[in-house]
């Protein structure tokens, strides 16, 4: 019955996101005043969407393997958190738990839009009912997560070990609240662009949409490549794999659009630019979607391969990115131009971020689809990989990091000071950086040098703004600017650090043995047996010693019996100064284990810099969040 | 430097194709050496594999072929489409489900007539093939369907 319940309540929101549709017809025609009515429907949507994932949830937790979902990827014996986690491990309910946030954006849209004229709600209401509308059909035609098993097995088939793991838990809802709460702003953007009211007040609705969806997206990413990097064992944070992109190209359209609502909110410029960006953001989360979902590139990601499934999410793809695009074409003309700035101000620096960052999208989805266009038009097999996205998207983030410094030491409109006299420390650091580099580590690459000089210039600029300012005056909003723009310096850091002072060792030892792991000597104990809930394991003990203190290592290779797989349970140590890694591999028949070894200086910078990034968007936030309640309830 | 609106806007757009064109042309530029083709045996017998150049090789490891160097790190095994069959050898931990006569697609190029794998790639999954093995594999079970 529960299973049917969910199919019912998902049934029952398909139809109301058909209802919404209808009534911005209706609205934009002139035949009824439809807000009040709408904003009800999308609120309901919303509910009905958390009724069915609160089902999905509640069948994995039961484990009820006459779902046939539940049978496919569950297990009875295994950890309660896993359960919950099964219920988006997998196409179907992963797919469920997108159109969830999808419909429950709606729902929070309908609630708290304030600013935005009613028209324009209305429209933007219907558009997030017409994306609801085909995903809805998308799940109850090609992806039913409800469907019966009969007769139901005995037992499950169990997650696949990999995703058993705390990251996994909270991994894919945190990048969906980000791929999906941009649909807003899409939908924000062709309300706006139907009803012609594109302006600073639709800006100002627009941002908090933006800046959460990016918060998660940058979490989702920062969590998602610290998990890659414990779980996968290879010792690398980014492998350029498509799904990676598949995330990395929304967040660097939602970049690109923060900034661009920026200057949209404060100056009322950039308008059809930034309605552009808000299309292109949501379309990017869509492709994003289809290439994981559909299973079309070859990625650590794939599930299995179902080509009518791809041809579905493909189909609504091109329905609504061509639709927004057509729209986009034919209302943009009569857009009002937005008020002039000069070559030198803060607008045009925005612009030059907002360039650089669709730079660095086109090379990466170039990339990354690369390999689909050439099959298609030469039937030649190829993959595109990290040696492409360094060389060439490399420089250019290379470039944007180092431009970061100056943007937010430019006025509005116009910049009349010399702006070059404030960034002499700066530049001062950078070039000590540089000369130090050359003397301390004379036989790094090149991309990882200037990485280092980049963020010596990047991280004393981006506290200029903080500079002669009252820190207590200060509003939260700067304060959030300063700490991502000095986020970003962190994790430059962190990136270059890892690719120029890496050291590897890769060896077979024998228990008493002792390997050099660059400055650390390592000596394998012994091995032991070890188990857990439903695993059983091989645990090597290593020491390893660097003049005063001693670590102890315990990486595991692990066996699961369901289903059956091995998996390699790194063993990461964390000192402030780095990480020493370890992962045990395979007996090599004479008595001798493999053993892998990393120590990566100041790797961890790379994650802590993300959150950084992360944190200083919340603070943004919450910032423009108050100042906004102060002005309505104290002014 | 002060622009009238209507020049502004032309000056966004013109800023914006740029943009485009400068990451086509970028993308294109890089692309040209930098991507890998994917090649079975059979394609390195007939030739189509450049020496050194970064390449993805793919096909089943055939029975028997795996052997391992003193050091205890360094492996060396055959792949095989049925047909055709290329020595490789691998410098590091392999995947868990890497076994003989299991599908395998690696990463590396070819050298003095082996090919040297810089990375071999997991399959993570009981149910994970890679789309392009996933072809060959069917395209083989038709031909020896057919033999018969």
């Amino acid at each position: 019955m529960i299973a049917e319940a969910g199919l019912a309540a998902l049934w029952l929101a398909a139809a109301l996101s058909l209802l919404q549709l209808l009534l911005m017809a209706a609205e934009l025609r002139g035949l009824v005043a439809a807000a009040r009515m709408i904003r009800a429907v999308a609120v309901v949507q919303g509910v009905l969407a958390l009724f069915a994932m609160a089902m999905l949830l509640l069948v994995f937790v039961r484990t009820d393997l006459s779902v046939a979902l539940v049978a496919a990827n569950s297990h009875a014996a295994k950890p309660f958190i896993y359960k919950l986690a099964g219920a988006w491990g997998n196409h179907e309910g992963s797919m469920l738990l997108w159109v969830t946030v999808l419909a429950l954006s709606g729902a929070l849209l309908a609630l708290f839009s304030r600013a935005l004229s009613e028209r324009t709600l209305v429209a933007a209401l219907g558009a997030q009912g017409a994306l609801a509308l085909g995903f809805y059909a998308f799940l109850l035609i090609a992806s039913n997560p409800f469907a019966r098993l009969d007769p139901a097995p005995a037992e499950g088939r169990g997650l696949n070990p990999l995703l058993q793991d705390p990251g996994l838990a909270f991994h894919p809802p945190t990048l969906y609240l980000g791929y999906v709460g941009l649909s807003v702003a899409f939908s924000l953007a062709v309300g706006a662009l139907l009803t012609g009211d594109v302006g600073a007040a639709l800006a100002r609705a627009m941002r908090p949409w933006v800046l959460a969806a990016w918060i998660f997206l940058t979490l989702g990413i920062t969590a998602g490549s610290y998990w890659a990097y414990y779980e996968l064992g290879w010792g690398g944070w980014w492998f350029w794999d498509p799904v990676e992109n598949a995330s990395l190209m929304p967040w660097l359209a939602a970049t690109a659009l923060l900034h661009s609502v920026a200057v949209l909110a404060a100056r009322g410029a950039l308008r059809a630019w930034s309605m552009m960006l808000a299309v292109i953001a949501f379309s990017m989360s869509m492709v994003g979607t289809f290439l994981v979902r559909s299973g079309i590139l070859t990625s650590v990601h794939s599930f299995a391969v179902d080509p009518s499934r791809g041809t579905f999410l493909l189909a609504l793809l091109g329905l609504y990115v061509g639709a927004a695009f057509l729209l986009f074409a034919l209302r943009t003309a009569a857009l009002k131009e937005g008020p002039p700035f000069e070559l030198v101000s803060r607008e045009s620096g925005l612009v030059a971020n907002n360039l650089l960052l669709s730079v660095i999208l086109g090379v990466v989805f170039v990339g990354t689809l690369y390999p689909l266009f050439a099959e298609a038009a030469t039937g030649e097999k190829l993959s595109v990989g990290a040696p492409y996205f360094n060389a060439v998207a490399g420089p250019l983030a290379l470039l944007l990091a180092a431009l970061v410094a100056l943007g937010p030491l430019l006025s509005w409109r116009r910049e009349r000071r010399p702006v070059p006299k404030r960034l002499a420390v700066p530049a001062l650091i950078a070039a000590s950086a540089l000369a130090i580099s050359f003397i301390a580590a004379p036989g790094i690459g090149i991309l990882p040098r200037l990485g280092l000089v980049a963020a010596a210039w990047l991280a004393p600029a981006s506290l200029l703004p903080l500079a002669s300012r009252n820190p207590l005056r200060t509003p939260l909003a700067t304060w959030g600017m300063v700490l991502a723009h000095f986020g970003i310096a962190v994790a430059l850091t962190g990136m270059a650090a890892d690719s120029a002072f890496t050291r590897e060792t890769l060896a077979a030892a024998r228990p008493g043995e002792t390997l050099r792991a660059g400055p650390w000597l390592v000596e394998l104990r012994g091995l032991s047996p070890a188990a857990g809930p439903n695993w059983t394991a091989v645990e090597a003990e290593l020491r390893a010693s660097r003049g005063d203190g001693v670590l102890v290592l315990k990486p595991q290779t692990r066996f699961f019996t369901a289903p059956p797989t091995e998996t390699n349970e790194a063993a990461i140590e964390t000192l402030w100064n780095g990480q020493l890694y370890a992962v045990l591999g395979k007996p090599d028949g004479t008595g001798r284990w493999q053993l892998r070894l990393w120590w990566k200086p100041f790797v961890t910078l790379i994650w802590f810099g993300g959150v950084l990034i992360a944190l200083g968007g919340l603070l943004a936030l919450f910032g423009r969040a108050w100042r906004s309640f102060r002005k309505r309830h104290f002014a | 430097m002060s622009l009238k609106p209507k020049h502004q806007r032309l000056a966004l757009v013109a800023a914006a194709a740029v943009a485009v064109l400068a990451a086509v042309l970028l993308a294109m530029l890089g692309l040209k050496d930098r991507a890998a083709y994917f090649y079975t045996p059979a394609d390195i017998a007939a030739g189509k594999a450049a020496e050194g150049k970064a390449m993805r090789l793919g096909g089943m490891v055939a029975a028997g072929s795996i052997r391992r160097a003193g050091d205890g790190v360094t492996i060396g095994f055959t792949v095989t489409d049925g047909g055709a069959r290329t020595p490789v050898t691998y410098r590091g931990i392999v995947p868990d489900l890497f076994r003989e006569g299991s599908g395998v697609i690696a990463e590396g190029r070819m050298q003095n007539g082996t090919f040297v794998a810089d990375n071999i790639l997991a399959k993570h999954d009981e149910r994970y093939m890679p789309p392009q093995l996933g072809n060959q594999a069917a395209e083989h079970q038709a031909g020896k369907t057919l033999q018969r």
